[in-house]
């Protein structure tokens, strides 16, 4: 500790801390424009001069480190001097277009120029005109207003993991701009909105929509993949305009992937369903509550007395909240059923019964960024955990040992030390050659390497993403998994799919007692099905099959926000819903951690949340003890205290299950999710699906392409039994041999069939 | 006492090849400190009696500055050259690779094997090229007779140097934007601390001289640094290199021991040309202080003596003006220099200097206004020592040198649209 | 795009620095793509960034903070004359406009028939020799008369 002076006050900091760090710990407010806390030092913008006593120039606190006995003035003659220097040149070459800029109101150009800026400009020369780029459909740039602080430049280069903006050009003429004519491709470039502190760059979806001062703001959790990211809901008239991260070191710190930042744009889709609507004859007609109510609450019944309890079901989704899931599987229990299930793309329940708990990332998320080694297991890790991937690149960056075994090797934008990349098929070998290679057994070269990333100290960890949980040999791959941790001694852990994964366990709205899970479901369904929030075609194993089943159902009350193409195809009456954003409700993120969140805004037309619509069918249905009057209460049934008891999460499996040998189909595809369309609220974000990675396309390396013939840019028809897809064609030589990328969650790929399963690939008939 | 240090081979035919540098006994300080396996603290020790201060413009003391490398960190180190002179009226380390490339190579493998370097890299300003390609060709020879690479002279240590040329950015100059630039990227200064010796190229501890620093260097360890300190005066030792441009008779680089009166350099350089008056002298390069020719005939050629007279040596950079000269028109060409070579960095260079030079600009075009002058000293003031590197300074300095003894004439250009000195 | 040539001397300048530090080597790679190609299109940094496998955007930084790169084209020859105030002291500006006058064009521009483009430069290091200019970057004349730069324009073909 060393012992300073701030403005008079006494303070005792930390060896090698920064003037900045200092003032901030001490609330003393420096101004600053080019400094973050989670970003390198620049020291250019030079806003942050200060006083230091016995110094003859004044110091930028942002990079000066502070010695004993250093006595500070932030606010005499001399820092206001230089600050306001610095903010006159500053303002010479800045359009001050206040008015019709969207940062208005939340600029810290605008604030400090207030307590900085002179009345009267001095500068009577000519102002810098700097052209506009067009860096893709989720960022508008104003580069007039750029103060060239650099952090867009240094988000990419230390945290986005590539270069993607720079600055060219050289003195007054320099600007902030991507390469020529390239979009920004990161899953992370929406921060770089937040961290530009004018209105340089701007959210394009955002445009215009509102002033700051007219938002209402609330805090709630982002749904879309496992973390449970802290985001702030931004509305104005019931609509929600924008979305912000709230910082959270120990989740998602400052950031928010692009999916959480922008899928907002599907919480108002055009396709809501704001009335309760019932097919009477083969006709959709809406219908008010109480009638599709009774309907429901007969017809389900009646089923039972026809046909017995097994055959009801009931199927909701990952992304459904604690409190809905809860209550969905406590309905479906008391008609008495145990046909209940989540997991909608898993297609191997074999390890269900020997399960210890809840699968979970076995850590905390910010020891993901400690590990020092890791093998990845069956991921497309930046598309389906963008803010995990970043916690695994500061670990690769600290020298961490990342190795893979994956049908996939997109760029990670992190070196890895070892990777081996096979076909869906040969994945469970392949991890199984890493296994004997721990074990001393004879082993290949490539398994080799991966064993050795693990012979060092450090935190160790085996961690599998969701292509290795909805791959049809997940049961083995858990199995050789948990081996492969005992071997090395890492922590084995899941890597979340979507808000409740975690949740949707402890909620027990799985199985227990011998009933269908959802593979069995979206098979041969049962009778009479419920559907929480489920889009069958877009968020199941095997779109092709779960539509079929749903079509041999008699009876199919669907629960949902949107009138989405299946449901109007197979269900009987729908029952309209709200998204996350219109309802009280609790996800159990990834890490075993239990968030809760208020509404942000009303709900829309006579949507309700699905909390209360499943109560009043348990009263109808006189389910036992659903007279809930909060979704607290529901928690509180559900969890308890609402903390994850220990124990409950647990990855380890009782019982290994044994190799068997798998023959590869003739073509396998490596089904994906695409990364805007895991859920129904991003698959409706207009911007998002504007992106370079919005894009899908049928990808295979170069042989297989010369093997069929047919070359990157064809059309290509690619078929799974009865469903097929017309796709172009891309060329990816880092896939393996006979395999075909094809993403699955697409409106085109809604009838295709397993997401792991063989596929037809022809040139495509175009009936031009 | 001319030519005592750099330029004593200039007098030979092709005196850049490794022969004739050997004939006036070249290499003979490196084959001493190899051959006596000289400890680093006793030439550190010697360079620091020479007194020696650094020739690119800031003079630090060598020796100090040799001093702080930390000879004991495991890994890398480097030791750089600075040859990327660019500022206006600086010509001398263009002449000394031209002509006399070896010694450079000898002072910087000795101060490699002192400095406990791994390498070196000589960064060269891109507009002399062919001197780029004279110094790589000296490095070829000076690989071959094994005074440089692999094993120098049998001593089994290994040492190796690379010429790496700039491309048109003066601000290359400043040390740490020349590493950035070594790392290929553009040349922004680094802020400072960490100095180099502690982060340096690639992080490393390096240490950074100028090209006539690093060549007074075999002088010093063959003959001592006392001899080295005599040839000029206590606290400014040596023979120094003085470019003198601009009005004179015989332009060209005169080297001279420091403390030599003005007026004899001037004469050296053959007086003012066509027999006119000498009206102002800017004596360490562009970035310095104007001063009149009346208090500079009174100056000897040292630090001390010019900082005495309001400027300073910086490089030893002497722009002669004779009284044909309008100090608007030049300060107008001064400041576009630093308004086009600001490096964009930090906002009151960036945006300062443009600043400066357009409303110069304007006085000079007739179109000042009476509180221009005000707004220029405000403004150069505003920059001054709030930047990262010292360009900062050296776009403001000149400003205010011309303003404290020319203001006269910008008074004029302001109320009469024209210029005082020759009419137009 | 490069000649084997060219790639060739790139893999020497590569050579000069430590191993993982190609990037030190954009300099020179600029350069010698520029000599064999007149100029550096976005395609050409493009091509050499990916050879040095570097991220494009910190080539093009590179290719535009250095001003003796090109990154339009130019006349067959480019003539760089140093117009700072040492040169002009020395006559720099009646070199200049004897050149103007000769080859018809300003600053910045070039002869119709694409021989010959004009520049203004910063200080080249070489005030003693001044008024000076460059040929190509790389050749520089010095002490610039009408009959020195008749003779430089000659032997240009
Ligand atoms: C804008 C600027 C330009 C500079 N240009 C040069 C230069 O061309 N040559 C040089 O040796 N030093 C130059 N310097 C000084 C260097 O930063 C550094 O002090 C010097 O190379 C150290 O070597 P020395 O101690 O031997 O003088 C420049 C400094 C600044 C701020
Ligand atoms: S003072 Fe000028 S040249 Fe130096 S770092 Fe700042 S902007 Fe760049
Ligand atoms: S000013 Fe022209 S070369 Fe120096």
């Amino acid at each position: 500790m060393v012992n300073i002076e701030i403005d008079g006050k006494a303070l005792s900091v930390a060896e090698g801390s920064t003037i900045i760090d200092a003032a901030d710990a001490a609330g003393i407010y420096i101004p600053r424009f080019c400094y973050h806390k989670k970003l390198s030092i620049a020291a250019n913008c030079r806003m942050c001069l200060v006083e230091v006593v016995k110094v003859p120039k004044p110091m930028p606190a942002c990079v000066t480190p502070v010695v004993e006995g250093m006595n500070v003035q932030t606010r005499s003659l001399k820092a206001i001097a230089a600050q306001k220097a610095v903010m006159e040149f500053m303002l010479i070459n800045h359009p001050l277009d206040c008015p019709i800029c969207d940062q208005g109101g939340e600029c810290q150009l605008q604030d400090l120029a207030v307590g900085f800026g002179a009345s009267a400009s001095r500068y009577h020369e000519e102002k810098r005109v700097v052209l506009n780029k067009d860096i893709g459909p989720l960022i508008s740039t104003d580069m007039t207003r750029c103060i060239h602080c650099t952090r867009c430049v240094r988000f990419g280069q230390e945290v986005g993991g590539i270069m993607e903006m720079g600055q060219v050009g050289r003195g007054e003429h320099s600007e902030i701009t991507p390469f020529l004519g390239h979009a920004i491709e990161s899953e992370l470039s929406g921060n770089m909105i937040d961290l530009c502190p004018v209105g340089a760059l701007t959210s394009k979806p955002f445009r215009y929509a509102a002033r700051s001062w007219e938002l209402r703001r609330a805090p709630s959790v982002s749904p879309h993949d496992g973390l449970g990211s802290n985001i702030e809901i931004q509305s104005k008239n019931g609509r929600v305009v924008r979305v912000l991260p709230r910082s959270n070191d120990a989740i998602n710190e400052c950031w928010l992937s692009d999916r959480e930042r922008f899928s907002y744009e599907g919480l108002h889709a055009a396709d809501r369903l704001q009335r309760p609507m019932i097919k009477q004859n083969d006709v959709w007609r809406e219908c008010d509550w109480q009638y599709a109510l009774d309907f429901a609450a007969q017809a389900l019944p009646a089923v039972k007395d026809k046909r017995g309890a097994t055959e009801i079901g009931a199927l909701g989704t990952p992304h459904a909240t604690v409190e809905e899931l809860y209550l969905l599987q406590k309905l479906t229990r008391a008609l008495g059923s145990d046909n209940i299930d989540f997991r909608l793309r898993q297609s191997d329940f074999r390890t269900d019964d020997a399960l210890h708990g809840a699968p979970w990332l076995g850590m905390p998320i910010t020891e993901v960024a400690e590990l020092g080694s890791v093998l990845l297991v069956g991921t497309a890790l930046r598309a389906d955990h963008p803010l995990l991937a970043l916690r695994l690149r500061h670990a690769a960056m600290r020298g961490a040992r990342i190795s893979l075994v994956n049908p996939l090797d997109d760029n990670l934008l992190m070196p890895l030390v070892a990777k081996s990349i096979v076909a869906p098929a040969a994945m469970v070998q392949a991890l199984e050659q890493v296994r004997r290679a721990l074990a001393g057994e004879p082993d290949d070269a490539v398994a080799h390497a991966i064993a050795n990333t693990f012979n060092r100290g450090g935190r160790k960890a085996v961690l599998l993403g969701n292509l290795a949980q909805h791959h049809p040999h997940f049961a083995e791959l858990h199995s050789v998994a948990q081996q492969i941790a005992e071997l090395s001694g890492a922590r084995l852990g899941f890597l979340g799919e979507a808000a409740n994964s975690v949740g949707g366990y402890l909620a027990g709205a799985i199985p227990r007692a011998g009933g269908m899970n959802a593979g069995a479901m979206l098979t041969a369904a049962p009778k009479a099905m419920i559907l929480l929030g489920v889009e069958p075609e877009r968020d199941s194993a095997n779109a092709a099959q779960s539509i079929a089943a749903l079509h041999g159902a008699d009876l199919v009350v669907a629960l949902s926000a949107y009138k989405s193409a299946a449901l109007l195809e197979t269900a009987d009456v729908l029952l309209p819903i709200v998204p996350f954003s219109e309802t009280s409700g609790s996800f159990v993120s990834t890490e075993g951690r239990v968030q809760s969140f208020a509404a942000a805004v009303k709900p829309l037309g006579e949507a309700r949340p699905a909390w209360k619509v499943l109560r009043v069918l348990g009263n109808l249905l006189n389910v036992p003890d659903c007279a809930f009057e909060s979704s607290e209460q529901v928690r509180a049934e559900a969890l308890g205290d609402g903390i994850v008891a220990e124990g409950r999460l647990d990855n380890r499996l009782k019982t290994i299950k044994a190799i068997v040998p798998v023959t590869a189909p003739g073509l396998q595809r490596i089904g994906d999710v695409a990364p805007y369309q895991t859920d129904a609220i991003v698959r409706r974000a207009t911007a998002l699906q504007k992106t370079h990675a919005a894009q899908i396309r049928a990808w295979m390396n170069g042989a297989l392409l010369a093997k069929l013939s047919v070359a990157d840019g064809d059309m290509l028809k690619v078929s799974q039994g009865e469903g097929s897809a017309t796709l172009m064609a891309g060329r990816d030589d880092k896939l393996p041999d006979d395999c075909v990328r094809v993403a699955a969650g697409h409106p085109l790929t809604a009838n295709l069939g397993g997401l792991f399963d063989e596929i037809k690939v022809e040139r495509a008939i175009l009936n031009v | 006492m001319a030519n005592e240090v750099i330029f004593h081979s200039i007098h030979l035919p092709e005196s850049w090849k490794l022969e004739n540098y050997l004939k006036v006994g070249g290499f003979d300080a490196l084959k001493k400190v190899i051959a006596e396996q000289m400890p680093a603290e006793e030439i550190i020790n010697q360079v620091k009696i020479s007194a020696l201060r650094g020739r690119g413009g800031a003079g630090f003391p060598t020796g100090l500055k040799w001093s702080f490398m930390p000879r004991q960190f495991p890994g890398d180190k480097y030791v750089v050259c600075n040859t990327d002179e660019g500022e206006p009226g600086t010509f001398k380390d263009k002449d000394i690779i031209r002509y006399n490339p070896h010694q450079l190579i000898e002072g910087m493998v000795i101060a490699g094997y002192t400095l406990g370097a791994v390498a070196g890299y000589n960064y060269i300003h891109g507009e002399i090229f062919e001197c780029f390609e004279r110094f790589e060709a000296a490095l070829e020879e000076a690989r071959a007779a094994n005074l440089l690479g692999k094993n120098i002279l049998g001593s089994g240590w290994d040492f190796d140097i690379h010429a790496h040329h700039g491309y048109g950015a003066y601000v290359c100059g400043e040390e740490t934007a020349l590493l950035e630039s070594i790392e290929g990227k553009k040349g922004q200064p680094r802020f400072k601390p960490p100095f180099p010796a502690s982060f340096g190229l690639y992080g490393k501890p390096t240490t950074i001289n100028n090209t006539e620093t690093l060549a007074s260097i075999p002088y010093i360890v063959k003959h001592g640094g006392q001899k080295f300190l005599e040839l000029g005066k206590p606290n400014n030792g040596g023979t120094k290199i003085f470019s003198v441009s601009g009005h004179v008779a015989k332009p060209g680089n005169y080297e001279i021991g420091m403390g030599t009166p003005f007026k004899e350099l001037l004469a050296m350089a053959g007086g003012i040309k066509d027999g006119r008056k000498l009206k102002a002298v800017i004596p360490g390069g562009s970035s310095v202080p104007v001063v009149p020719g009346e208090i500079m005939m009174d100056v000897t050629m040292d630090y001390d003596s010019i900082s005495k007279a309001g400027s300073y040596l910086g490089a030893g950079s002497v722009i002669v003006m004779d009284e044909t000269v309008c100090m608007v028109k030049a300060l107008e060409r001064l400041s576009y220099f630093y308004f086009e070579e600001s490096c964009g960095q930090c906002t009151p260079c960036r945006e300062g200097a443009g600043w400066l030079y357009r409303v110069i600009q304007r006085i000079e075009h007739g179109q000042g206004r009476a509180e221009d002058l005000a707004l220029l000293e405000s403004v150069a003031g505003n920059i001054m020592g709030r930047t990262i590197c010292a360009l900062g300074d050296a776009a403001a300095m000149p400003v205010q040198g011309m303003l404290k003894h020319y203001r006269n004439e910008f008074e004029y250009h302001i109320k009469h649209g024209k210029c005082m000195v020759n009419g137009g | 795009m490069l000649s084997p040539a060219a790639l060739t001397e790139i893999d020497r300048e590569v050579a000069k620095y430590p191993p993982l530090r190609k990037q030190s080597a954009v300099m020179s790679a600029l350069r010698i793509a520029q000599i064999e190609l007149g100029w550096l299109s976005p395609e050409t940094i493009e091509y050499v960034a990916n050879y040095l496998e570097i991220p494009a955007i910190a080539a093009w930084e590179v290719a535009t903070f250095y001003n003796m790169y090109e990154l339009k084209p130019v006349g067959k020859y480019k003539l760089s004359v140093c117009t700072n105030l040492p040169c002009t002291l020395m006559g720099a500006e009646s070199a200049v406009e004897y050149l103007q006058r000769k080859l018809g064009i300003g600053f910045n521009e070039t002869t119709p028939d694409g021989k010959f483009s004009l520049k203004m430069s910063e200080c080249m290091g070489s005030c003693g020799e001044g008024p000076l200019l460059t040929i190509n970057n790389h050749k520089m004349k010095v002490r610039l008369t009408p009959e020195v730069i008749d003779e430089i324009l000659a032997g240009l073909e």
